[in-house]
């Protein structure tokens, strides 16, 4: 348990650190780096950083649109062509950084196999 | 095992990167756009904090009032620090939108959306577009003055483009992932040529040439007569101009191109017009003359019209800017206030190039050959390479249609003569304008505008009112231009230009008010050639009606003016059609309609049926009528509706009544009852797909985005009533871009209102919120701050200080 919060909360921190100046993948370096060295196991390697970024993606973009009455995120699922849904559209987003950041960890944690088997 | 494990996630995220990193069709780059820090969600965002920043180049401070309506209210301490705080602000508003007009003035949109838009893209460039923006540019380099300020407006937008992260930028930019590049001189220009070519870049020589020769002369004049048999021109008929001292150059013999075009570039909208009137003295419940304006254009998003206040020691004005040039174009200051409607002038004329040889090298000119200019037009492509064409220029102009493009003959060519290329200090009429202080400086502003020739309309303080047909007109012999003309005859060159101070104006009319909807600019006593090149007929009587029917008009008269929903051109031929039509065939559904449209007031309002029931007869009756013109396999006019209307009443057994399918000789009386019962017809067909027949519902008014009215950024089924030859002129697309109304008091009394919003931001509250207020037929109260502490409710305030 206490591998997944710290992957979990590292990921958070590197990735939203590294929003600060590096473009979109900077969530997928963050994941592969934090799972490289918070190594987890199985289905939790993916859904861990996953549900990480989801979740910072989310908030973020909740932060933004819900002061703003959901104008355009209104108007951007229309473009998406699920109707009037800022909701569904903040969910997505979540889905695509969280994606992003569970492939990026599988690899991360492939690496830091190759590095753990290296120092033991 | 490991390694086997490791590749495939390594060829997961690299699938995932690029999966999210790249735009497929018109889906945008999902990651990049999605994601909260850079994408899309940035853009979620209304305007209205206060805050301060610097600007590179400035003298002296500067501070940007936001009025409660996202107007700002710019207070500088010179006019270079006015015009870069006007760039600014604007870009900082409508950025996306400035770039791409002026790509699109260009031809420059495939590199934007694609190899989709090449087609268009070449047609701007065989237009002579760029060459246009470049002549009118030679012409501001000869003034100083203006230089110096279009160069402060470009260094504001550059100001604000280099202040951008990308997570700034417009949403569209991230929807189609790329970036802003640095405004130029020549984007100002193009601008301008863009407006050009919306209101003066029409003409129909190519049509009028194919009508003569199939038709010949007597019935070309009929269906397309130089003058209507009622008129109301923009000049008063009383107008006498007999002191004028006037030469016509002679007209040539008479000349028929033949190998004309098949297939002609695309036309501007007909619809592009606009009214403008205004009362002195006498006819103003106050005193003070009252001006309004509507210039009428496609109604997109974000709106082409932006509302501001620029304010200095030199000049306080407000009213509305074009995104992309300095100054106000339609507005008012402490003495003055002005407005344009399109003049409607044939000022496009076509010559016929004969080619030496297949090279398209040299072109027959007085009896010798003479070399084009080819220019290269690199036409570069959004993810692929560069298309490149070829456009040769003539002393005339740009060969637009040749071998390569429209010609089906390899030697012949079709090169354009326009005012459009003549160059012209356009920016510095509408800054002086904007300063200007009576109507002898109003008139001297207009002397450096050469086109979209305009009717300026004027009113002052001092109690003038004013109008002007303003631009650069060709002095033409009789039929000059009307059709295409030979390219190697010298004669047929345009001989020289309209001497300003005859362009036809008026001046304080003894009818006390001026006005212009696009209408004739005389009549036939205006010494110069012009001919009925698609002049309006009835916004112009309805509008002048208006004003001969009582002694004295107030703002609530100007709003209801604007908001005028009588359809004249019902009023003209509905009764007869009602009255000559044979009823006894009518079945009882018919008689329903007929019972309907008959009770009807001739007011387009959106909950009648009446007008919708009319719309449908009237084109279908249309449609019988020009059956011949429609089945030509060549590029034809329908003559315009009021002449179409004017032979159904009067010349009843013409030929052109019989519609060519049946055996039977049709008369128009045939015609009223045939097309009905088709009329109903389709009538029960939109009923069952609409549910009703009401205007508003058929109508269907929508302001699109200028992306091709990408749906998500657009507004639908607006309520709003009228139509085009309406003086509410909003029909489906089209209409009033822009309301105002000033009176001149002390300060002016002004409300305005346009389909739109300030914001260019699609995630801003401001981005749409005039447009619901515009259908209502609402104005805004314009606040004219003569003062920085002028202002009660400021939505925020921008202090910008020079950089240091």
């Amino acid at each position: 348990m206490r591998k997944f919060a710290l992957n979990f909360t590292l990921t958070i921190l590197f990735a939203w650190l590294g929003s600060q100046f590096l473009p979109w993948w900077s969530i997928m370096l963050a994941a592969l780096i934090v799972s490289a060295i918070v190594r987890l196991r199985k289905a939790s390697t993916f859904i861990v950083p996953f549900l990480a970024i989801a979740l910072l993606w989310i908030v973020q973009a909740w932060l933004l649109s819900s002061p703003n009455d959901f104008i355009l995120a209104n108007k951007i699922s229309v473009l998406f062509g699920i109707g009037e849904n800022a909701i569904l559209l903040i969910l997505i987003t979540g889905i695509v950084g969280g994606i992003a950041s569970g492939t990026a960890a599988l690899l991360g944690n492939q690496l830091g196999a190759i590095f753990s088997s290296n120092d033991s | 095992m490991k390694i086997w494990k490791l590749l495939l996630s390594l060829f997961l995220s690299l699938a995932v990167f690029y999966g999210l990193n790249t735009q497929f069709g018109t889906i945008p780059p999902l990651g990049k756009f999605l994601n909260p820090t850079i994408g899309f969600w940035q853009n979620e965002l209304s305007e209205g904090n206060n805050n301060e920043l610097q600007i590179e180049g400035l003298t002296d401070d500067v501070s940007v009032i936001y009025d409660d309506e996202l107007i700002p209210h710019i207070f500088a301490q010179n006019d270079l620090d006015l015009y870069k705080t006007q760039g600014f602000v604007t870009a900082q508003n409508r950025l996306w939108q400035m770039e791409f007009q002026t790509h699109a003035a260009g031809g420059q949109l495939s590199e934007i959306v694609g190899a989709d838009a090449i087609e268009y893209d070449r047609e701007q460039r065989r237009k002579g577009m760029v060459f246009g923006a470049e002549k009118a540019l030679e012409t501001m380099e000869e003034s100083p003055e203006t230089m110096k300020a279009i160069e402060a407006y470009r260094d504001g937008i550059n100001a604000y483009i280099s202040s951008l992260q990308p997570s700034d930028f417009p949403v569209e930019y991230k929807l189609l992932d790329y970036a802003p590049e640095p405004w130029t001189l020549k984007k100002t220009a193009l601008l301008l040529m863009y407006m050009t070519d919306m209101l003066a870049g029409g003409d129909s020589d190519f049509e009028y040439t194919n009508l003569l020769k199939k038709y010949g002369k007597e019935t070309f004049d009929l269906l397309f007569p130089d003058f209507f048999e009622v008129q109301d021109p923009v000049i008063p008929q009383e107008r006498d101009w007999s002191d004028w001292d006037v030469n016509i150059p002679a007209a040539p013999e008479t000349y028929q191109a033949t190998d004309l075009v098949a297939d002609l570039m695309e036309k501007p909208h007909p619809d592009n017009g606009s009214n403008n009137w205004a009362v002195g003295p006498d006819k103003s419940y106050s005193g003070n003359p009252i001006l309004a304006n509507d210039p009428h254009l496609g109604l997109n998003l974000p709106s082409i019209w932006y509302v501001l206040q620029l304010h200095s020691p030199n000049q306080n004005v407000f009213g509305v800017s074009l995104p992309g040039a300095a100054g106000i174009v339609i507005g008012f200051n402490n003495n003055i206030s002005w407005g344009v409607t399109n003049a409607t002038r044939d000022v496009k004329d076509w010559y016929k190039i004969q080619f030496r040889d297949d090279s398209n090298s040299e072109y027959l000119y007085a009896g010798e050959w003479n070399k084009v200019e080819k220019r290269i037009e690199e036409i570069k492509i959004k993810g692929e390479d560069s298309y490149y064409d070829t456009v040769s220029y003539t002393h005339h102009g740009p060969i637009s249609y040749d071998g390569s493009f429209g010609s089906d003959n390899e030697r012949v060519g079709f090169a354009m003569k326009w005012t459009g290329h003549l160059g012209g200090n356009n920016q510095r009429s509408l800054m002086d304008l904007n300063k200007a202080q009576n109507y002898d400086e109003y008139v001297a502003a207009l002397e450096h505008f050469a086109a979209p020739a305009q009717n300026f309309i004027f009113s002052s303080t001092d109690g003038d009112i004013a109008l002007w047909v303003n631009g650069k007109f060709p002095n033409k012999w009789e039929e000059q231009g009307k059709f295409v003309l030979d390219g190697s005859n010298p004669e047929h060159d345009w001989q020289g230009f309209i001497p300003h101070e005859h362009n036809a104006h008026v001046k304080n009319p003894e009818r006390g008010f001026v006005s212009s909807a696009n209408q004739h600019p005389t009549d036939e006593t205006y010494p110069y050639y012009v001919f009925n090149d698609g002049y309006e007929t009835y916004r112009n009587r309805v509008i002048n009606d208006f004003f001969r029917s009582k002694e004295q008009f107030d703002i609530q008269d100007f709003k209801d003016l604007h908001n005028n929903n009588y359809n004249l051109k019902a009023a003209e031929l509905l009764p007869t059609m009602v009255e000559q039509m044979d009823k006894s065939s009518l079945n009882a559904q018919e008689i329903l309609y007929l019972t309907e449209v008959r009770s009807w007031d001739f007011y387009n309002d959106i909950e009648k049926e009446g007008p919708t029931i009319w719309e449908r007869w009237w084109i279908q009756v249309r449609n019988m009528v020009w059956d011949e013109l429609a089945a030509e396999d060549f590029e034809v006019d329908y003559p315009m509706t009021y002449q179409t209307i004017h032979l159904l009443k009067n010349e009843p057994n013409l030929d052109f009544m019989d519609i060519q399918e049946t055996p039977e000789k049709e008369t128009a009386q045939d015609l009223f009852l045939l097309s009905f019962k088709k009329a109903v017809e389709e009538l029960e067909r939109i009923k069952s797909r609409n549910g009703d027949l009401t205007w508003g519902e058929y109508k269907g008014t929508y302001v699109g985005h200028l992306l091709q009215g990408l749906p998500a950024f657009s507004r639908f089924d607006l309520p709003i009533g009228g139509n085009s030859g309406i003086v509410n002129a909003t029909s489906k697309n089209h209409g009033p871009s822009w309301r105002m109304i000033v009176e001149m008091s002390d300060p002016p009394t002004a409300f305005g209102i346009y389909p739109g919003g300030q914001s260019g931001n699609p995630g801003s509250k401001f981005y749409d919120n005039y447009i619901d207020r515009w259908a209502a037929g609402e104005y805004i109260g314009l606040e004219f701050m003569q003062s920085e502490e002028d202002l009660n409710n400021s939505l925020f305030i921008q202090n910008i200080k020079p950089q240091k």
